[in-house]
């Protein structure tokens, strides 16, 4: 792989850049792997990658239905924060938030990562006291955030109204450290370097059925044949329960339909991240300019990748009423994306009642903040059948009752 | 936009009228069953690709809940009725039947 560097755009700005190299190779896959990762988003990749890097399991194919990035990976409002609750959520999130630092330098790919703080509107006396209570135990974790008073809102962000009609701005949780970074380069950068490693990334290769023998897994069947592997690891959020169907166990998930929108881009208003969970609305400004906002999720199990109408609605009339500049602009783009949802809103990263057979899933609305966190403490589960990121991640928690509730103490969106 | 119709006060009306309550016909476990059974219960679920039996409340109108036949996969509602009943009666097995041959109703646990 030929590195990228300001030298190189140089060399190629002397030939007509007719010497780029395609960014990864698209194999025919072997007959046999020593491990297989289902899922080539963000979270499977960065799975592969570790295996490669810190365990040198290097000979891996990492399979995808669709193209690489399709999915929740490229459909996300890309913020990246480490604000939780309850310390397995933070130790596992703070990991993330920390390699995204480094990332564009470890993957010699720039992922845009952009640490301009994250606040989180707390809009009712309900919210302050939850915020402060993060705050206090984000202090104890040592993930540095902190409570702002609402005239250091107004600071940070200028154009917000602190007088809302419905929910007026009491305070906020402030992650410096937070931000946001280019989805699709997360993807692309991590693929590059799987790639690099030997590893075979294989798209439009749809897996169709999960053989065992013995209770353990021996390989894959996939619309390009069938393939054999020692370790399985399916990364499939919303997709989760149909592949866990296939290798005979259930999951306690349900996928739903959750929407962002772009508007058209006008000139730098905003650089910060503005999470506003009572109304349900995130926003931040792109690198070009539109204003990239959250939505809520759609109550019903969903497939279809388009959400209602009036979520739309409901979302764009609440960020009117805190960004009043908002409301002349015109919407550009409205999709949605399938999140896999959990009882108590927190990932399931775990094994499987099949020997071989390990799970990433349940990440729900706020996956691509976790991936390369997620990826790392995955590849160290696969490899070494635990990990102090996962261990309180298994799905035995559900039958243990020995939740991570996340749903409303941490404020995740939902 | 989903549009039901709701079988104990009659109207149909698009989803902003109702409120989704999840997967239904779940089998409910009292204080003396196993922690599996209190599981599957509590937390696990079909989640299909293709046809779901759910719950519907007709929050702004009548209150009252009831249930929905529904493919996830097109939104298609195959149909709703009532919430009295273990299982999904034979009307609505034969209209899914007719439009998704493969599907069959199972109970789930």
């Amino acid at each position: 792989m030929k590195r990228y560097s300001a030298f190189a755009i140089a060399r190629e700005a002397t030939r007509y850049h007719s010497g780029w190299e395609r960014a990864w190779r698209a194999p025919e896959p072997k007959a046999k792997y020593d491990a297989i990762i289902i899922g080539a988003g963000g979270h499977g990749l960065a799975t592969a990658y570790y295996l490669g890097k810190n365990f040198g399991i290097t000979n891996v194919a990492i399979i995808e239905k669709g193209w690489l990035g399709g999915g929740n990976t490229g459909r996300n409002t890309t913020i990246i924060r480490s604000n939780y609750l309850q310390d397995p959520s933070a130790a596992l999130y703070e990991k993330s938030r920390s390699l995204y630092e480094t990332m564009s330098q470890d993957l010699n790919y720039n992922v845009m990562f952009s640490p301009r703080g994250v606040i989180m509107l707390a809009q009712t006396h309900h919210e302050v006291r939850g915020y402060q209570r993060t705050a206090h135990a984000n202090a104890l974790q040592g993930v540095p955030t902190e409570w702002i008073s609402p005239q250091r809102v107004k600071e940070l962000c200028p154009i917000i109204n602190l007088e809302g009609p419905r929910y007026p701005v009491l305070g906020g949780l402030w992650q410096a450290r937070g931000g946001t970074a280019r989805h699709d380069a997360v993807a692309w950068g991590y693929a590059r370097a799987c790639s690099d490693m030997g590893m075979d990334v294989i798209q439009q290769c749809e897996v169709t059925n999960i053989r065992r023998e013995g209770g353990k897994v021996v390989g894959v069947d996939t619309t390009k044949g069938a393939i054999d592997c020692d370790k399985l690891g399916i990364v499939v959020a919303g997709h989760s329960g149909d592949l866990a169907n296939m290798s005979g166990f259930r999951l306690p998930l349900e996928s739903v339909a959750l929407q962002a929108l772009v508007s058209e881009p006008i000139k730098p208003a905003m650089d910060v991240v503005i999470m506003a969970n009572t109304v349900h609305g995130y926003l931040s400004q792109s690198d070009k300019g539109e204003m990239v906002i959250g939505g809520g999720t759609d109550g019903y199990n969903n497939y279809t990748q388009r959400g209602s109408f009036h979520h739309v609605e409901e979302t764009v009339r609440a960020l009117n009423e805190t960004f009043p500049m908002l409301s002349r602009l015109k919407m550009l783009r409205q999709w949605g994306g399938i999140v896999d949802v959990t009882g108590d809103r927190s990932p399931i990263l775990s094994k499987t009642p099949v020997d071989g057979v390990f799970i990433n899933c349940g990440w729900g609305t706020g996956g691509f903040k976790a991936i390369p966190g997620s990826g790392w403490a995955m590849a160290e589960l696969m490899a070494k059948g635990h990990s102090p990121l996962t261990d309180e991640f298994g799905m035995e928690r559900f039958i243990e009752g020995r939740f991570i509730d996340e749903s409303v103490a941490a404020g995740v969106a939902h | 936009m989903l549009v039901l119709e709701c079988p104990c006060c009659g109207i149909t009306a698009e989803e902003t009228e109702f409120h989704a309550g999840g997967e239904a016909h779940l089998k409910r476990f009292g204080p003396e069953s196993s922690n599996e059974d209190f599981e599957n219960y509590m937390f696990m679920r079909q989640n299909p690709k293709g046809v779901h039996l759910e719950r519907w409340r007709h929050n702004n109108g009548c209150g009252k809940w009831f249930h929905a036949a529904r493919c996830t996969m097109t939104l298609e509602v195959f149909g709703t009725y009532s919430a009295q009943t273990y299982e999904p009666p034979k009307e609505i097995c034969d209209i899914i039947s007719a439009k998704r041959p493969s599907w069959s109703w199972e109970a789930f646990s």
